[in-house]
């Protein structure tokens, strides 16, 4: 699915990615954690497609393609998707119809028909009942005026209705009480599927707990200083970071 | 990350390259303005005497004025001995194939899916045969006489109906109003009369396009919309598509006068030249438009999309003489490049529980300058009025400017009068997110500014909704990224 090797990438000429090697397969999940500022939520935008990154040099091979030379809204149509740390508001643009245009956009590229308006109206009803998004929402404009957690909700409504092949979660769980970190994860375990991968950003074990990843790397100082199974991220919750950039110092 | 404003500029500026051609006929006043150059163009539209008078009138009371310089526009002087009052109606095309129309500006067309043939009337080539709107305009005024409707130009009005002319024309926008008011009455060139009789509703969206092969009405227009008791009526004024023109100021008036339970809609949109990429040539357009709800339960309504022009000053406003009486203004301005407008209304509440609502939405992009100017006043008799103003504003990059200046006179301590406003912003997180849900950026672009624009365009006439969505589409193209 992805293949990200030796990739460094800097912001206004400071170095954030000194050398990431990261390999994810159809089907699985995998946890990036580390603490702030060691360069996780730049790897998920870079993935993304984000301006503002420079990459000075590795590469990233996605479903067999150069990542790095789509565009972003090429990216999104090959099936990326990524859940945003802070979702953005877009006053006056009605959030069914976003959802839908957006759906459009990535059937068209792929010569699908659009969606008719009946189908799509059962899919994000059921949808928004799964992730227990309140109906009233999908009326009003996008995250417009929405709390922190029904801002992360319905990133993953609109997750479960583009059906991507690879979703990243940027720190899905951060400003979220227990309910909605739960409801968000249910929604996340909903999406598992052979076909598609995941790359679950956090700072916490916690989102974890709920979300079982396959593979859990640390990333600190721009690097992945270590990489194991899901235990890993109960040893990181249990000793912190530090001992880990000591080791990896040593 | 915010674009490197270089790199913005050539986005959003997409240019309405022109190259106005200048070439016209032999029957053209020289340049200047003075009592002979009133009574050239009122002989020449072979007026009655009164009719003379009151332009006579009007330019002298016009010599006292000064030109008003409180807005927020900012342009050179005008020298308006510099100016030719009076062109010709019957101006050869100047041009005699599309070949030699600006690509660019055919491009526009193209995009706003313009007729061929319309394409041709607007960009100032000779029309084909097959086109002739004349007649299709015959037809349009057969059904509408049928109904008891008169719908004609100013000239023909002032020659055929003089009684509605005397009692009507000046009685909402007297030539005393303004500098530009003053002007217009003393020189206006030609323009619309609209007379809806009692109980009638007009069976068609009234519309300027039925008049686009008709004699050019030049930049002092003068267009008088009366409707009668329980009678309604919805005039289009504008094109979508970008306007030639060799005028540089438009000073144009309209007056709505509305009877008892009569009802009048008046949308435009307007796209006329705004310059080229410094700001340079555009036209100026200096309007007063007022709507007189002077009967108990009459109801007017202004709606603008205004996306042209280097300079607008424009205010519809409404007198709410009546009881009960409605007046509504829904405009959107989008301002980039040098353009600038300053836009808003005025709603006069006179009448006991007369309702006003305004809606305002300005877009400014690259350099450009969006007032908003409104006046919301509640006479001292207007028991129970109600305004209720919301006012927009949407900033592209970080060089243009939105301004706010509500202006509230309550008199009455029953009245209810409401102000919001917002600004925001297109940001780059807004345009990131949406491409990252597979969008392309034009179309993220689109779909915010419209979102934005919603409730003005559910205002609009529908086939004019859709061409106000497409306009302001090509007119911010690519407008951040």
């Amino acid at each position: 699915m992805l293949t990200i090797k030796n990739l460094t990438a800097s912001v206004d000429g400071k170095e954030i990615l000194k050398g990431i090697d990261l390999t994810v397969r159809a089907g699985e999940v995998h946890a990036i954690m580390g603490p702030n500022g060691s360069g996780k939520s730049t790897l998920a935008h870079i993935l993304s497609g984000r301006d503002g990154y420079e990459v000075t040099g590795g590469e990233i091979v996605y479903k067999g393609q150069d990542l790095l030379s789509l565009e972003t809204e090429v990216r999104a149509q090959a099936g990326i998707f990524l859940a945003m740390q802070y979702p953005v508001e877009l006053p006056g643009v009605n959030n069914m119809t976003f959802l839908r245009e957006s759906m459009n956009a990535i059937r068209r590229s792929r010569g699908e028909d659009e969606i008719d308006a009946v189908s799509f109206m059962k899919q994000v009803r059921k949808k928004a009942a799964q992730v227990k998004l309140d109906p009233k929402l999908l009326k009003r404009s996008v995250n417009a005026g929405f709390s922190g957690g029904e801002k992360k909700r319905n990133e993953i409504l609109q997750m479960a209705m583009l059906e991507p092949y690879l979703a990243i979660l940027d720190e899905t769980d951060s400003g979220l009480d227990i309910d909605a970190l739960r409801t968000v994860a249910d929604g996340v375990n909903l999406l598992r599927s052979p076909e598609r991968s995941m790359i679950v950003v956090t700072h916490y074990q916690r989102l974890l707990e709920y979300i079982e990843p396959d593979r859990v790397h640390v990333l600190v100082g721009g690097r992945i200083i270590r990489s194991g199974g899901k235990e890993l991220a109960l040893e990181l919750e249990a000793r912190g970071y530090s001992w880990l950039v000591e080791e990896a110092a040593a | 990350m915010g674009l490197p404003n270089a790199e913005m500029d050539d986005v959003v500026g997409k240019e309405y390259a022109q190259g106005f051609v200048t070439d016209i006929e032999s029957d053209t006043l020289p340049p200047g303005l003075d009592e002979d150059v009133i009574r050239a163009i009122s002989e020449r539209k072979c007026e009655p005497s009164w009719m003379l008078e009151r332009r006579l009138s009007a330019y002298r009371h016009w010599l006292t004025m000064q030109e008003p310089n409180w807005s927020s526009v900012k342009h050179p002087s005008i020298d308006f001995q510099a100016i030719s009052y009076y062109s010709s109606p019957k101006q050869r095309p100047e041009l005699d194939s599309l070949d030699q129309v600006d690509p660019e500006l055919l491009s526009t067309y193209e995009k706003l899916g313009i007729p061929i043939d319309e394409q041709k009337a607007l960009a100032g080539v000779a029309v084909d045969a097959v086109f002739d709107s004349v007649s299709v305009a015959t037809t349009f005024r057969h059904t509408l006489a049928e109904a008891g409707v008169i719908f004609c130009s100013m000239s023909e009005a002032i020659r055929e109906y003089p009684e509605l002319i005397k009692q009507y024309l000046g009685s909402v926008v007297p030539y005393k109003d303004n500098y530009f008011a003053a002007l217009n009455s003393a020189v206006f060139s030609d323009g619309t009369f609209v007379f809806v009789p009692k109980g009638v509703t007009c069976p068609m969206e009234l519309s300027t396009y039925f008049r686009i092969n008709e004699a050019k009405t030049g930049q002092f227009e003068r267009t008088l919309i009366v409707a009668e008791e329980r009678s309604q009526v919805s005039y289009l004024e504008g094109c979508t598509a970008p306007m030639r023109d060799e005028n540089q100021l438009h000073a144009a008036v309209v007056e709505l006068v509305a009877l008892e339970d009569a009802r009048i809609k008046y949308s435009t949109v307007q796209n006329w030249y705004p310059g080229d990429a410094k700001g340079r040539g555009g036209i100026y357009n200096f309007v007063t438009k007022r709507g007189d709800c002077r009967g108990d339960r009459s109801h007017i309504s202004w709606t603008q999309v205004e996306t042209g022009s280097a300079v607008t000053w424009k205010y519809p406003s409404c007198i709410l003489r009546g009881r009960d009486s409605v007046g509504e203004f829904y405009s959107v301005a989008v301002t980039k490049g040098h353009q600038q407008a300053d836009t808003g209304t005025k709603m006069i509440h006179i009448g006991e529980n007369s309702r006003s609502t305004i809606v305002s939405k300005g877009i400014s992009a690259m350099r450009g300058s969006n007032a908003y100017r409104g006046l919301v006043r509640v006479a001292a008799k207007a028991e129970n009025a109600r305004n209720h103003t919301q006012c927009d504003s949407l900033l592209i990059g970080d060089r243009c400017a939105a301004h706010t200046f509500p202006y509230i006179e309550v008199k009455n301590p029953t009245a209810q009068v409401e102000h919001e406003a917002t600004t925001s912003k297109v940001s780059d997180d807004q345009l990131f997110y949406c491409r990252q849900r597979g969008l392309s950026e034009e179309d993220a672009v689109s779909m915010i500014i419209n979102g934005f624009c919603k409730e003005v365009f559910n205002e609009l006439p529908m086939e004019f909704a859709v061409e106000a969505q497409k306009l302001l589409a090509v007119s911010l193209e690519g407008a951040v990224g």
